[in-house]
């Protein structure tokens, strides 16, 4: 009988131990990279300040990394010290890190929260969006920018056409110092249709051809390199257009008032989104948050902060106001009706294939 | 500490039978004398042990290791190696047999067996498309099907991608399937194999890294010549003046150092702009028109001006420590035997600074060489030097061997150039400061 009670009393005792331990979890601090400036703030603001509120053990540390993601992944892994958590990265890079086995692959419909309806997240995530590895966030596209006050009133540019127009549109370019959306473009503004620009990129002919149309420009470029250039390239009145990425630039133009306009004509879109590290010290609580973090709510909540459209269709109709602004968020969404008329979608897998012979042709060319 | 040892011994010694010195225990004095010595060195040597690790374990190690990146070449070799083997008997003109497929499908079923972070077919792609383009979806794309594969193998794979069809493709798996490569330091000479395996010049369309070099050798040389027109004057200055002001002045030349690196670079952009400090004011005062204004950033002359201003105290320092150790009475006597001024500096003077010259200006050349935050910013396309290049291959390309076959490069001709600089004029009579 002693004995029964004195195990009966242990035993409770253990359990409450579990229990305290359940409840007052361990804290852990979570290293998420990002691409840093107002992109990073959005995140900040849609998803780690409300986790962090609702699940106070987790601390999430922001690193700016995102440019060099894949080479730190692969410098991580190598070294065996995986130190990021989460990595915000192009699906692009994504595909090279999965085949390489350095980041964990995705269980879609397991590690992701099903619609609000039901739907399972591998039919919700917009089509082709996701990736064996890759969790998209967010829609986003490279689109083209003047400066209104450049030009006459009755004057003023409208397609990808009066980038390479010289004659009507005078003044210096801001580019990208890399081929891609260059390429698609001067093909663009040669006549291919969007939908063929990949293939007759493939061919040296097509090639030759961007090349030549760009050479009509080359005397009125300044490269860019870094994201946050661009802008303030317009700004300081040193170029009249800029490509430029469409959230920073819709920072640049809304929040910041430069005078600017976005010209949607063929935008190149693109995903983004989280990928998990193999190896990490927190996967577990990574996954938590990942499966919170990229619900359908909370991928519409980002788009409070930046002009970037989420990756989810069932988020699309939750899209509302700018959080500070006050203004509706629709009309400056890539994907909006209205802007996505002629968008050429950016094609991974030939950039996969084809990026290293033209970085090389592309970089030949800056240096004639 | 050996003296010391050694006076302790010296009143114990002794003179054994055969005549030689010995010490109070009977070891030969010159043995106990090597010993004391050989225990200096080694209390020396641990004394710099700690420097001497850091340097080893964050300087000569990083080092080799990218050398050795630039010639390392294990993708093939480890992915394919059955192959590989099959390969040996290929005549390297028709594809390849079936026998020669078969292997290859085995390849892929061994990867497919492994777990993820041990598979080889992903660096494989990557690898196999630095050389030919498309060969990164050949594989990946073969590799996500070729479970499904069934004998004839040649026909599934030929279905699967088109490049399993180019004979491109067999020879470059054939080229690279050895433990090393040259290949990444005849691409960073502009140059390919041809389809009989020798090396020729690029495309002139793909030919970038020659030129490169050439312009960084040709613009760091530049830079270093205006440092020293610009540092040379500021020199003699600081060295005639009285202590008291020199140092307030040398002050003055030491400020920009403690700047940070990106807001001088930030300080040109705003004054060169087309919309800058120094277009507008010309433009105000009529000087230029408002369609006239100067391009003088984004473009090489951005680089060279901004750099010219961040090394100029790497040319300063140097020349100002000399000249301060050559006496004023010098000039006063060759004046005094009856040379012009400009004679007395000429004969007299000049030659006597060349080791702050000389010094200033391996060190300007040097750190220009290999200067690339300041070129990426303001250097436009006209302005960029090989360092930019090495940059894009580490962070965006990701092609490491490239970049380490280039940065090998850059390294070995500073050490030829440092070299000649030591045959002709003598590191001896270099003074850093």
């Amino acid at each position: 009988m002693v004995s029964k009670l004195k195990l009966l009393g242990i035993g409770t005792a253990a359990s409450v131990i579990a229990l305290g331990a359940a409840q007052a979890q361990d804290p852990v601090s979570l290293t998420i990279v990002s691409w840093g400036g107002a992109y990073t703030a959005s995140q900040n603001r849609a998803y780690h300040e409300p986790y962090m509120a609702e699940n106070p053990h987790v601390t999430i540390i922001n690193d700016d990394g995102s440019a060099n993601a894949l080479a730190g992944l692969r410098a991580q892994s190598q070294a065996n010290n995986v130190t990021w958590d989460l990595v915000d990265m192009l699906p692009s890079d994504a595909q090279l890190a999965c085949d390489e086995g350095i980041i964990m692959e995705i269980d879609h419909d397991e590690m992701l929260a099903a619609g609000p309806d039901g739907t399972p997240a591998s039919e919700d995530f917009l089509p082709g969006s996701l990736g064996e590895c890759f969790i998209p966030q967010i829609v986003y596209s490279t689109v083209l920018t003047y400066r209104p006050g450049a030009f006459d009133a009755d004057n003023q540019p409208d397609s990808i056409e009066a980038l390479f127009d010289v004659e009507n549109f005078p003044g210096q370019r801001a580019l990208q110092d890399r081929p891609g959306t260059n390429l698609e473009w001067a093909l663009y503004a040669d006549g291919v249709d969007p939908d063929d620009i990949y293939d007759v990129l493939a061919t040296p002919e097509g090639v030759d051809r961007a090349f030549a149309k760009l050479d009509t420009i080359k005397d009125h470029i300044i490269f860019w390199t870094e994201g946050a250039q661009a802008p303030q390239l317009l700004a300081d009145g040193e170029v009249v257009f800029a490509t430029g990425y469409n959230g920073r630039m819709f920072d640049a133009i809304e929040v910041e008032g430069m005078d600017a306009a976005i010209i949607w004509d063929g935008q190149v879109v693109e995903w983004d989104g989280w990928v998990i590290p193999a190896g990490g010290r927190n996967i577990d609580a990574v996954m938590e948050y990942v499966y919170w973090a990229t619900d359908t709510q909370r991928l519409a909540d980002q788009a409070k902060y930046i002009s970037y459209g989420p990756a989810r269709a069932s988020s699309a109709e939750l899209v509302g106001e700018h959080a500070d602004l006050g203004i509706d968020m629709g009309p400056h969404m890539p994907t909006n009706p209205d802007n996505y008329f002629a968008p050429i979608v950016l094609d991974n897998d030939f950039w996969a294939d084809y990026g290293d012979e033209l970085r090389e042709r592309f970089a030949n060319w800056m240096l004639q | 500490m050996a003296q010391a040892d050694a006076a302790d011994i010296a009143p114990e010694m002794q003179t054994e039978r055969n005549g030689r010195l010995t010490t109070a225990d009977g070891t030969p004095l010159k043995a106990a004398l090597r010993r004391a010595e050989r225990r200096r060195k080694f209390a020396a040597f641990l004394l710099v042990t700690p420097l001497l690790a850091f340097i080893l374990a964050f300087f000569v190690f990083p080092i080799a290791q990218m050398m050795w990146r630039s010639v390392d070449n294990p993708q093939v070799v480890r992915a394919l190696p059955q192959t590989l083997e099959a390969l040996e008997d290929w005549d390297g003109e028709t594809l390849p047999s079936e026998e020669v497929f078969a292997a290859l499908h085995a390849d892929f079923m061994a990867d497919v067996g492994r777990p993820r972070a041990e598979q080889v077919m992903g660096p494989l792609a990557v690898r196999l498309n630095y050389e030919l383009s498309a060969a990164r979806s050949a594989i990946t794309r073969t590799s996500r099907q070729v479970a499904d594969f069934q004998p004839p193998y040649r026909d599934e794979f030929l279905d699967a991608h088109r490049l399993w069809d180019n004979i491109e493709l067999w020879r470059v798996i054939e080229r690279e399937g050895r433990p090393l490569t040259s290949a990444y330091y005849v691409a960073a000479l502009d140059r390919e194999f041809d389809s009989d395996g020798n090396i020729v010049l690029r495309d002139e369309n793909r030919r970038i890294y020659v030129q490169l070099f050439i312009r960084t050798i040709l613009m760091s040389a530049a830079i270093t010549f205006l440092t020293f027109a610009l540092g040379f004057p500021i020199a003699y200055y600081l060295s005639i003046l009285p202590t008291r002001y020199a140092n307030l002045l040398m002050i003055a030349v030491l400020l920009p150092f403690w700047t940070s690196l990106l807001v001088r670079t930030s300080a040109w952009i705003v004054l060169l702009q087309q919309q800058g400090v120094i277009n507008s004011a010309l433009v105000a005062m009529g000087i230029i028109g408002d369609d006239g204004r100067f391009s003088m950033i984004y473009n090489m002359t951005g680089t060279i001006v901004a750099m010219t201003h961040i090394l100029l105290p790497f040319m300063v320092l140097p020349l100002y420590s000399v000249m301060r150790t050559i006496p004023p009475s010098y000039l006063r006597a060759a004046k005094s035997l009856g040379a012009r001024p400009s004679t007395a500096f000429r004969r007299v003077y000049f030659p006597q600074t060349l080791p702050g010259i000389g010094a200033g200006g391996v060190l300007v050349f040097i750190i220009s060489i290999g200067y690339y935050i300041t070129p990426a910013l303001v250097g436009g396309q006209s302005g960029r030097m090989i360092s930019n290049e090495i940059a894009r291959h580490m962070q965006q390309s990701l092609n490491w061997g490239l970049a380490a076959a280039l940065g090998t490069m850059l390294l070995v001709g500073v050490l030829v150039l440092y070299w000649l600089f030591n045959r002709l004029v003598g590191t001896d009579s270099l003074k850093f400061g």
